[in-house]
């Protein structure tokens, strides 16, 4: 067991941060903490990385207690945090060569390890790092984070405010370097990305909704879910939300994904209503339950 | 060791590119030493004077030649009357009335004794004062020169002597404190926002968790500011011989030791002000507001403690500056030893300790 | 009526030095219309925006917003239009009725309208017992709805949203968005950016930025069909891989 989590709390002031938190992740495993701003996320992080101390409960990483063995876990993960956190001021290769020297190993030894981030990044190596774009900063970081082969590596949010390209190619590097043995835990509000992890947790104001692999969580949604589509969106949401036999109306995309109370539902009933308030072109076809579907319908 | 050397190496590039503290850094102490230097001054160069001869013999020609020519006086005006002194004093521009009583040889010659007045405006009782010493040293001279063939009548007349700075040199008296001054806010300051800055960005987060130990971040920090501000205190002692002229009668190594000992004393300050600030923003007001007006107040820079109230005085031996002053005038203008300066020594050592030791137990290993 | 040009742009060009961060760009934005300008961080959307909410002055080329021009009106076109961007948008150590006040002022409305509009937008968020809390303290997704709200106290023809929803719950978003409907469907023009692919999918028309240039332009639907794909996510991850 990489790390285990048994029962934290952490409050601020009157702020519940994290409640009664429990789950394992296990070694060499990708796992998600799927939740919005002001879930916890951070503050689990923190609490694991030994950076605070929770008010009940008891945690580990990697066998150490995250209190009374901080000082092995400060040496032996790799940490990430939310904001990009390296020296705005040194180059590239400055920033890489201070974390290698802090944790007593060189660039060469790991090398390896960052060789396919490095890659992308080091043809501006002697650039300071905040004039870097946000990709590549978040390219930096994790490199900095792992270059000295740590066993845990947290991701605190690694890919928030950065492009969807950006974001495919950082996942793609988490994968490749879990292949390498290291466990990985990683926070973030996109649910499409929950769909990459091995092991999801969804977490919303504190609380844990559910832990389960992505299939498994979107299998156990209780109802069907309808793509439901016609020439005014807002309309049809107005209407959708007017009508009487609805459980849920999210507009996905080009879509409204929707949902009936009734277990016997059938859209012909949907159609005539719409039809009745006069929209045109409808739509309504039985559609794929993703994550944030379930997300939503769990934190309700 | 590597760790910390890299940590070092880091601190300096941050020196170097930060231009603007660059110029806090460097530039700072050179304006302030030379604004001191120059600009502000106790002595009097050119004061306005008028006389009010009601004598007009040649023994008053003479005093009247005398203090004329000298570089202190500039003699704007003869008064004929003494209605005139007033208004000529609330006009502002006259500092200094000087007045010949009638009859002035004679009564030198006959009763050994003439009197000159001397009114200054003592709006501003510095200059007051120092117009009145002025005078009356020039009034000494004269007399000595003249009575050298007359036969010695036994006056008792209080000789005042400005011992170490007999021309009342202002810059003797404020570059020790300058110099004070700049070590600390420099030293304190810059070590203060350093720490804070990485508590700001969030680079501390990541420094904690690695295995560099605190006191490896303290010390790291601290160091490059103690090669900088040592040149800074040379620059300044450089500026003092060189540009103002200011003796250094006691040992240049003795001087370079106490330095680094009050240097390391400021940043072990900044430290412990870094401890108790989360952003830079509170670290520098603390530095300011905390350290720069106590000492600029209570260290004896300009004010002198013993004309401050018992309650003050007290404070004032807190304050490390206080002692370093001492340090500084005794090495520089009195020329005295470790032997005269062992106990102010002491007392550095003593508070550069505490500062060190309380920093260490404060400085926090997590984030809250 | 419903077609009448909000936002014009010909040719709108800015060169910081040798760098070109927009590179000759065309479009038109139609009154009421849901507009996405989409594009990776440093293709040059935040310069371009800049330009159009009057706080930079392009190199060449021509752009109208409301009906002013961009070089010899931006203070009108600032009176015109409502701002609201991710990392700025309400001042956290004023209370929510402090903030519509502040905001109402600078938008030159009167103390009556101000103190009208404020009960609406209390009432409508259903904010009536966090009114007199400092906005710090709320949760990120009813700032952002105050921001909004805030945004459109003078009735702005055009309001610009930059990344408005990130890192806001999902239903959270999803009610954002409702309020972006209704707007619009007031006639509100909405001028959005954001990182959500799946927003950019409730757009009546979107604009992808590639480097400086504008590489496609035209309604989700068509854009799906034109480059094959399923979702707005793959059209940009093709577009920018090439």
């Amino acid at each position: 067991m990489s790390i285990t989590i048994k029962h934290i709390s952490k409050s601020f002031k009157d702020v519940i941060a994290l409640k009664d938190i429990s789950f394992n992740v296990n070694e060499g495993e990708l796992f998600g903490l799927i939740g919005p701003d002001g879930a916890g996320k951070t503050t689990l992080f923190r609490i694991l990385t030994t950076l605070l101390i929770a008010d009940e409960g008891t945690a580990t990483v990697a066998n150490y207690d995250v209190v009374k063995n901080y000082k092995d876990i400060r040496n032996h993960v790799g940490y990430m945090p939310g904001r990009f956190s390296l020296y705005q001021d040194l180059t590239v290769e400055e920033n890489l060569t201070f974390f290698a020297t802090i944790f007593g190993t060189t660039i060469e030894e790991n090398y390896d390890l960052i060789k396919d981030i490095y890659v992308q990044i080091e043809p501006f190596k002697n650039r300071r790092a905040g004039d870097l774009s946000g990709g590549m900063k978040q390219k930096l970081a994790l490199s900095c984070a792992l270059i000295h082969k740590p066993k845990v590596l947290f991701l605190d949010e690694p890919t928030t405010g950065v492009d969807p390209v950006s974001r495919k190619e950082f996942w793609e590097m988490l994968k490749r370097l879990q292949q390498k043995g290291i466990t990985i835990l990683v926070s973030t509000p996109y649910m499409d990305e929950a769909a990459l992890c091995d092991r999801i947790a969804l977490i919303q104001n504190g609380k844990i909704l559910q832990i389960d692999t992505p299939e498994e969580i979107v299998k156990h949604y209780p109802k069907a879910i309808y793509d439901v589509a016609a020439s005014n969106m807002y309309e049809l949401i107005i209407s959708l939300n007017e009508y009487q036999y609805n459980h849920s109306v999210y507009p996905f995309g080009e879509f409204v994904h929707y949902t009936d109370k009734r277990d016997d539902f059938n859209p012909e009933g949907l159609l005539k209503y719409l039809e009745g308030k006069g929209l045109k072109n409808i739509v309504i076809q039985p559609t794929k339950t993703t994550i944030e579907d379930t997300f939503m319908e769990l934190a309700k | 060791m590597k760790r910390f050397i890299g940590f070092i190496t880091k601190e300096f590039y941050h020196i170097f590119r930060d231009t603007r503290s660059l110029f806090i850094l460097f530039g700072m102490p050179i304006a302030q030493v030379m604004l001191f230097g120059f600009a502000i001054t106790n002595e009097i160069n050119n004061v306005n004077i008028a006389i009010f001869d009601k004598s007009k013999d040649a023994t008053t020609q003479e005093i009247i030649n005398k203090i004329t020519a000298s570089k202190y006086f500039s003699n704007k005006q003869f008064i004929t009357n003494g209605a005139e002194i007033e208004s000529v004093f609330k006009k502002g521009d006259i500092k200094a009335v000087l007045v010949f009583e009638k009859d002035f040889s004679e009564k030198l010659i006959k009763e050994n004794k003439a009197t000159v007045q001397i009114i200054t405006d003592a709006t501003d009782p510095n200059t007051a004062n120092t117009v009145n010493n002025y005078v009356s040293s020039i009034l000494q001279k004269y007399q000595q020169e003249t009575n050298k063939n007359i036969k010695p009548v036994y006056q008792i007349t209080p000789e005042s002597r400005m011992v170490y700075n007999p021309e009342l040199k202002s810059v003797f008296m404020f570059v020790p404190g300058v110099m004070t001054i700049i070590l600390m806010l420099v030293s304190a300051m810059m070590t203060s926002i350093s720490i804070t800055r990485e508590k700001e960005l969030g680079t501390m987060e990541i420094l904690l968790v690695s295995p560099i130990k605190p006191f490896q971040v303290i010390i790291g920090k601290v160091v490059p500011y103690i090669f900088l501000s040592i040149i800074n205190a040379v620059v300044i002692v450089l500026l003092s011989i060189f540009i103002f002229k200011m003796p250094v009668q006691g040992s240049l190594i003795l001087l370079g030791v106490q330095s680094v000992l009050f240097i390391i004393n400021a940043l072990s300050l900044g430290i412990l002000i870094s401890t108790i600030s989360d952003t830079q923003q509170t670290a520098m007001m603390i530095s300011l507001m905390g350290l720069m007006l106590p000492v600029i107040l209570l260290s004896g820079f300009i004010f002198p403690i013993s004309s401050m109230p018992v309650p003050l005085q007290i404070i004032s031996h807190v304050i490390p500056a206080k002692w370093f002053i001492i340090i500084l005038k005794g090495i520089m203008l009195k020329g005295v030893g470790i032997t005269i300066l062992w106990k102010e020594t002491l007392i550095l050592v003593a508070m550069t300790v505490f500062f060190i030791v309380l920093s260490i137990k404060k400085y926090k290993i997590r984030l809250e | 009526m419903k077609e009448k040009n909000v936002i014009q742009v010909k040719n709108l060009t800015k060169k910081f030095g040798d760098f070109t961060a927009v590179d000759n760009i065309t479009f038109e934005v139609k009154q009421g219309e849901i507009f996405g300008f989409l594009g990776a961080n440093g293709a040059g959307k935040t310069t371009a925006m800049k330009m159009l909410i009057g706080i930079s002055k392009p190199t060449s080329g021509e752009a109208n917003v409301a009906d002013f021009d961009v070089y010899t009106n931006p203070e009108d076109i600032k009176k015109n239009i409502g701002y609201m961007s991710q990392k700025f948008a309400l001042y956290d150590d004023l209370t929510v009725k402090e903030n519509i006040t502040f905001f109402g002022g600078i938008y030159g409305l009167s103390k009556s309208i101000i103190k009208q509009k404020s009960e609406a937008l209390i009432n409508e968020l259903g904010l009536q017992e966090v009114a007199n809390e400092l906005v710090g303290s709320l949760p990120l997704g009813w700032k952002q709805k105050i921001a909004f709200s805030v945004a459109l106290l003078h009735n702005p023809k055009v309001v610009f949203l930059d990344e408005p929803t990130g890192g806001v719950d999902p239903i959270t978003r999803r009610q954002f968005w409702e309020m972006i409907y209704k707007n619009a469907h007031n006639g509100t023009t909405i001028f959005v950016t954001t990182h959500y692919m799946d927003e950019a999918e409730y757009c009546d028309r979107v604009s992808i930025m590639v480097d400086g240039k504008i590489e496609a332009l035209d309604t989700p639907k068509n854009l799906k069909k034109q480059f094959n794909v399923e979702n707005m996510n793959d059209v940009f991850l093709k577009l920018a891989r090439g």
